[in-house]
């Protein structure tokens, strides 16, 4: 196996719920509780979950945006978490992040090219005297014609912004690019296009990305690799092909099938999870989906289930149930 | 007083800047109270130009002033308005409308200038308050929750006395009293604006904190700042006048308006227009700060777009 570009071990983070007279901290929201995962080398790895899993306080936490509360994340065997303010700084031009509002993520008094600028005049990429030419050239990669680095954000549509977030993005040489619901605000055919772009940028400049969606069309689209989560932990990670042809966590199974298949003649199986998902700030005992689960008994509401492969699974597959092998067995078909 | 300031700050203002500020214009010379408020500033800001270049360049012999505002006439006491002293004279025959005149450069120097260096400190404390928080932010608001919880007027009474009764003390007073109300516009703005995601982006280049302050942040919470400002010069100006009036501001013979108010008092029944005339001057000139600081509000609002 190659080693990993970036690692995660427990990652947690929590924020604290403050109140009262005193503002003392009262509770704690557990938005990312315990969360381990590895990232290779020029791979898409993707988390998907829905709203409040902790995908986009993941996606904070190892770029250090929100500091996370405890665990390591190495980058290339560097552990993020011990440096000091300016060599994280520095350490900035690694890890870059592309953001999920076209109209917030630019500063709408700078110019284009005052925002490519400045981003590497920051890290210091790229003498001053190359950067109008770099500035020409990043916009040409993003699918924009370089004189357009005149103009203000106002002026560019949806789709367009988000091409100049990525040109943002790539100025600074980055290896690994978080991209944060990159593609959730814009219109479906925009999508397609700057989820391409995102792809061909991938195989020409040999970058990796963590991405975040909650889409799993986009997800089923771009990814090598899929974490899903639920409630602050991982439920399941495998590759694509392994999570959407055969899930074995009863969450995962019920994510998927929430798929619209476009073929009206198949008929499919519909997973309807009952009630809602329960407060972070008080989530359950033992496995966190055991409130909502149909196949839960009662070493689901005492023992956290492990993420754990077994014999039928592949070895980089796997999840985190105590039933794997019961539901396996009462569905011998897959759900898709 | 306590004017809020309703706006989102950063996010939804686009246009670029030199449009921005044309843009800007259009729109407080379309709003009718604006405008009116507009003119009367000018109005008096060219009086109080007049006042300072005739004062400060040797060989200006030109003067809005028809008589000098320190002279006293003892015979010509209590004198009514007339052909030459258009305001009438005071208890000492000083001519009332070259004191006004006079008075003019005083007021809004005083009103400016406290309310600039209130900005200043306000605007960092602010700052600070607001993009570090946690303790930064506690100390710093709870100081300015005290010094709001004095009655300006009574605040600034405070320092002034402690100080002794000079025109500088007073734009020291009246600065301090400043303090407070702009840390808190600022500190609400940031908190507004820094996780916005572009500040976001800024800072997952690795930026400096001192950088995105002053370069990301700052300009994008300068609209409640500026209409803020223009809303508190007005209350200064009043608060300037109301310690001259008390007897602890500017001191004789300088004729700033509260003062000459106050040196009137004791004849209002028989002589009004002893303090009629710096009165009305008041009103104009704190109507006219208003003016401008709502039509700004409106013009830099973005929901108020049309």
């Amino acid at each position: 196996m190659t080693t990993p570009l970036f690692e995660a071990k427990n990652l947690q983070k929590y924020f604290p719920v403050k109140g009262g007279i005193l503002n003392r901290t009262q509770a704690q929201v557990k938005a990312v509780d315990d969360v381990s995962f590895a990232i290779n080398p020029g791979e898409t790895l993707s988390i998907v979950g829905e709203s409040g899993c902790g995908k986009s306080t993941t996606g904070r936490a190892i770029l250090r945006l929100d500091d996370p509360t405890d665990g390591e994340i190495l980058f290339e065997g560097q552990n993020l978490m011990e440096l000091s303010k300016s060599d994280l700084r520095q350490k900035r031009k690694e890890m870059q992040i592309i953001f999920q509002d076209p109209y917030a993520s630019l500063n709408p008094r700078q110019k284009v090219k005052q925002i490519l600028d400045e981003a590497m005049a920051i890290q210091g990429v790229v003498s001053k005297a190359k950067r109008p030419e770099r500035i020409r050239e990043l916009m040409e990669v993003v699918g924009l014609r370089p004189e357009q680095a005149e103009r203000y954000p106002f002026q560019f549509s949806g789709g367009q912004r988000q091409r100049i977030g990525i040109a943002r993005a790539l100025s600074v040489d980055p290896k690994l690019i978080v991209c944060d619901e990159a593609v959730s605000a814009l219109d479906v055919s925009t999508q397609a296009q700057v989820l391409n772009l995102l792809k061909k940028l991938q195989k020409d400049l040999d970058l990796t990305y963590l991405f975040i969606s909650h889409d799993l069309g986009v997800v089923r689209h771009i990814s090598d690799r899929v974490i899903v989560m639920y409630l602050g932990k991982i439920v399941e990670i495998a590759d694509k092909k392994d999570l959407f042809d055969s899930p074995r966590h009863p969450y995962t199974r019920a994510l998927l099938s929430a798929i619209p298949i476009p073929d009206p003649s198949k008929s499919r199986e519909r997973i309807v999870l009952q009630g809602d998902v329960p407060s972070p700030m008080n989530p359950p005992a033992g496995c966190r989906f055991h409130t909502r689960c149909p196949f839960a008994t009662d070493i689901c509401k005492t023992e956290e289930p492990e993420l754990r492969s077994t014999t039928f699974m592949n070895e980089t597959h796997k999840a985190a149930c105590h039933h794997i092998e019961k539901i396996a067995e009462t569905e011998k078909t897959s759900i898709v | 007083m306590g004017s809020t300031v309703n706006q989102s700050p950063g996010k939804a203002e686009i246009g670029a800047p030199e449009s921005r500020f044309k843009g800007l214009m259009k729109q407080l010379i379309r709003n009718k109270s604006s405008l009116f408020g507009g003119i009367i500033l000018i109005f008096f800001l060219l009086i109080a130009l007049s006042t300072v270049l005739f004062l400060w360049i040797p060989g200006w012999n030109f003067s809005l002033m028809t008589h000098s505002p320190t002279s006293t006439d003892v015979l010509n006491r209590f004198a009514t308005p007339s052909g030459d002293h258009w305001f009438g004279t005071d208890q000492n025959g000083r001519d009332i409308y070259s004191r006004i005149i006079f008075g003019t450069h005083l007021t809004i120097w005083i009103g400016v200038s406290s309310v600039l260096i209130g900005a200043v400190f306000g605007i960092f404390f602010g700052l600070l308050a607001g993009y570090y928080g946690k303790i930064w932010d506690t100390v710093i608001m709870r100081a300015a929750d005290i010094l709001l919880a004095f009655p300006g007027i009574l605040l600034a009474l405070a320092i002034v006395s402690a100080l002794g009764a000079s025109m500088n003390n007073v734009i020291i007073a009246l600065s301090i009293y400043n303090i407070p109300v702009f840390a808190r516009i600022v500190r609400g703005s940031v908190l507004e604006v820094k996780n916005i995601e572009y500040i976001e982006a800024i800072r997952a280049l690795g930026a400096r904190d001192g950088k995105i302050i002053f370069q990301h942040i700052l300009p994008n919470v300068s609209s409640p700042i500026i209409v803020q400002a223009s809303l508190q010069i007005a209350t200064t100006i009043l608060s300037a006048a109301g310690l001259s009036f008390l007897g602890v501001g500017v001191q004789p013979p300088l004729s700033e308006w509260g003062a000459m108010l106050n040196d009137g008092r004791s004849y209002m029944w028989d002589n009004p227009h002893l303090t009629i005339f710096p009165g009305i001057a008041i009103v104009l000139l704190v109507l006219a700060f208003n003016m401008l600081g709502d039509g700004l509000r409106d013009a830099l609002d973005p929901r108020s777009k049309k």
